[in-house]
């Protein structure tokens, strides 16, 4: 059964968290894997040309549906239509939905109808671009848990519902870009090394040429901080699910070892240097009283890197990864208990930074 | 000007090197900036749309009667989708579908789906699943409740079903 209600995030199975554990493979370089499926119910203009009325019965067809789609069983419902700003922003800051969906981006103003529901490792963004976005979540680099969980929703929900299907295009969506498989397949991967060595233009490059794209931090439209950047699949039709899943995990393979490799590089050439740089990032987060969200992200890579390199030991790629997203302001504003002005938020910021790597990360010396 | 390395394709990309202080200038097409890992604005991602919807607009011809016609679910035409680059519903691919199959050759490379295959399930399907999860959900209180009786019963129906 689905709960509905105001936001409490003690009510999401693992806060919705549960990829920041770092527990998936290869997770001190890639931090979590998603997977989604573009989805359309037949009957009802896509979102962006729907009247509100028919986003509702939309929203209420599919609310009726999930009750009996057993992977989603004690999900939580989100009315982010109903949810104040700061909520949304929240949800948006644990990557449980899209900029689109949380009413965040200037271009898109909240739609009527727009929610998720939330079970564990997995979601349905209700009136996103598409009707229904279903979308998996795995720690580390584990591109076949993600999809087999995500497919089942999609089987689940598609015996349930009537998806939009056509039999030359396949699944069909709002835009173009998405129809087909309409899977998207992206890795959240950190690459210092490949920045550091200047290499990462010769592998983004390459990367596009075998039919991948990069974004930054929060996806689409988002730029690159901390060294942090998604990679996913550009195309979505003419290739079968599984070999989309294949060229993704075997250009990321790669990227890891090319990663793998700067790193190696690194150390030898320019030890350390290299070394003095992570040790002064890791002091400046420990010891810093004000740090601005870019400041945070740019630290924490390094401590990643050093914590990668096994350079600053009794640190866990947990405790990176939890800062990585409670670090960011809509976090600390609910920390906090209240909305903070930037200067506000770069206080709070540090302050929690500190007391994490106080507790957490005691071993270090 | 064409391009100093492959001497094939206009040079896009100007670059300025300055190597113990000797400055040396560079002109690339963007395939070989790419190539030897040099950044540009032009290698960015990019939202693709825009450019390939004009290049097959100016490639469609003004008069054909597929694009001039609104969507007779929706109400959105072919100038409603040059200026979103969304759809308005699934009918939309339908009733453009020849300009749609050229523009999906151009993002996809193909306009054929070889992925997973789908039957929508029908109304009366939908019933008879209905009726299923109901009586699972007897057979399951019957059995929780040690009616065994009406258990086999109910286990009985479910299995013609099935």
């Amino acid at each position: 059964m689905t709960r509905q209600g105001p936001l409490d995030l003690s009510l999401l199975p693992d806060g919705g968290v549960r990829w920041l554990d770092a527990s998936g493979p290869n997770a001190d370089i890639v931090i979590s894997t998603r997977l989604r499926l573009a989805r359309n119910l037949v009957g009802y203009a896509f979102t962006g040309r729907a009247r509100d009325g028919e986003r509702l019965r939309m929203l209420a067809q599919v609310k009726e549906a999930l009750a009996h789609v057993p992977i989603l069983d004690g999900s939580v419902l989100l009315r982010l239509d109903e949810s104040a700003q700061l909520d949304r922003q929240l949800l948006h800051e644990r990557h449980l939905v899209s900029k689109e969906l949380a009413g965040l981006d200037p271009q898109h103003p909240l739609r009527t109808g727009a929610a998720v529901f939330l079970g564990e490792q997995v979601g349905v963004l209700v009136n996103e671009e598409d009707h229904l976005r279903l979308q998996a979540m795995r720690s580390g680099f584990d591109v076949p848990a993600a999809f087999a969980m995500a497919s089942r929703m999609d089987r689940e929900l598609g015996e349930r519902v009537p998806f939009a299907f056509h039999k030359e295009f396949g699944f069909l969506t709002a835009c173009p870009t998405n129809v087909g498989t309409g899977l998207r397949a992206s890795v959240l991967i950190h690459l210092p090394g490949l920045v550091l060595t200047k290499e990462i233009g010769k592998v983004l490059a390459g990367l596009q040429q075998m039919g991948l794209t990069y974004r930054g931090l929060y996806g689409e439209g988002s730029e690159v901080v901390g060294n942090f950047f998604q990679l996913s699949n550009q195309t979505t039709l003419g290739r079968s699910e599984e070999e989309l899943q294949d060229l993704l995990v075997r250009v990321v393979r790669h990227v890891i070892e090319r990663e793998e490799e700067a790193r190696r590089v690194l150390v030898r050439d320019a030890g350390y240097i290299i070394e003095d740089k992570l040790w002064r990032a890791y002091g400046t987060l420990r010891f810093a009283r004000s740090l601005s969200f870019e400041e945070a992200m740019n630290f924490l890579s390094g401590v990643r890197l050093g914590v990668g390199l096994k350079l600053i030991p009794g640190l866990s790629v947990y405790t990176l990864n939890k800062l990585l997203i409670f670090a960011q302001s809509a976090h600390l504003a609910h920390l906090e208990g209240r909305a903070l002005t930037d200067s506000e938020s770069n206080l709070a910021r540090a302050r929690y930074v500190r007391q994490v790597l106080a507790t957490e990360g005691s071993g270090v010396e | 000007m064409l391009c100093d390395h492959c001497k094939e394709r206009d040079a896009v990309v100007h670059l300025t090197r300055i190597v113990d202080n000797a400055v040396t200038q560079l002109h690339l097409c963007e395939k070989c900036a790419a190539e030897k890992g040099v950044e540009t604005t032009i290698a960015l991602p990019q939202h693709p749309l825009g450019e390939i919807l004009q290049a097959v607009q100016q490639q469609a011809t003004p008069a054909s009667p597929a694009d001039a016609a609104a969507c007779s679910f929706c109400g959105a035409n072919a100038r409603d989708f040059r200026a979103t680059g969304r759809l308005g519903c699934a009918h939309c691919y339908d009733a453009m579908e020849t300009s749609l199959r050229e523009l999906l050759r151009r993002l996809h490379g193909s306009s054929k789906h070889v992925g997973r295959k789908y039957d929508a399930p029908r109304p009366e399907s939908l019933a008879e699943l209905d009726a299923r999860s109901e009586l699972r959900d007897k057979l399951q209180r019957a059995v929780d409740a040690e009616q065994f009786e009406l258990a086999a019963q109910l286990r009985d129906k479910l299995k013609v079903m099935e």
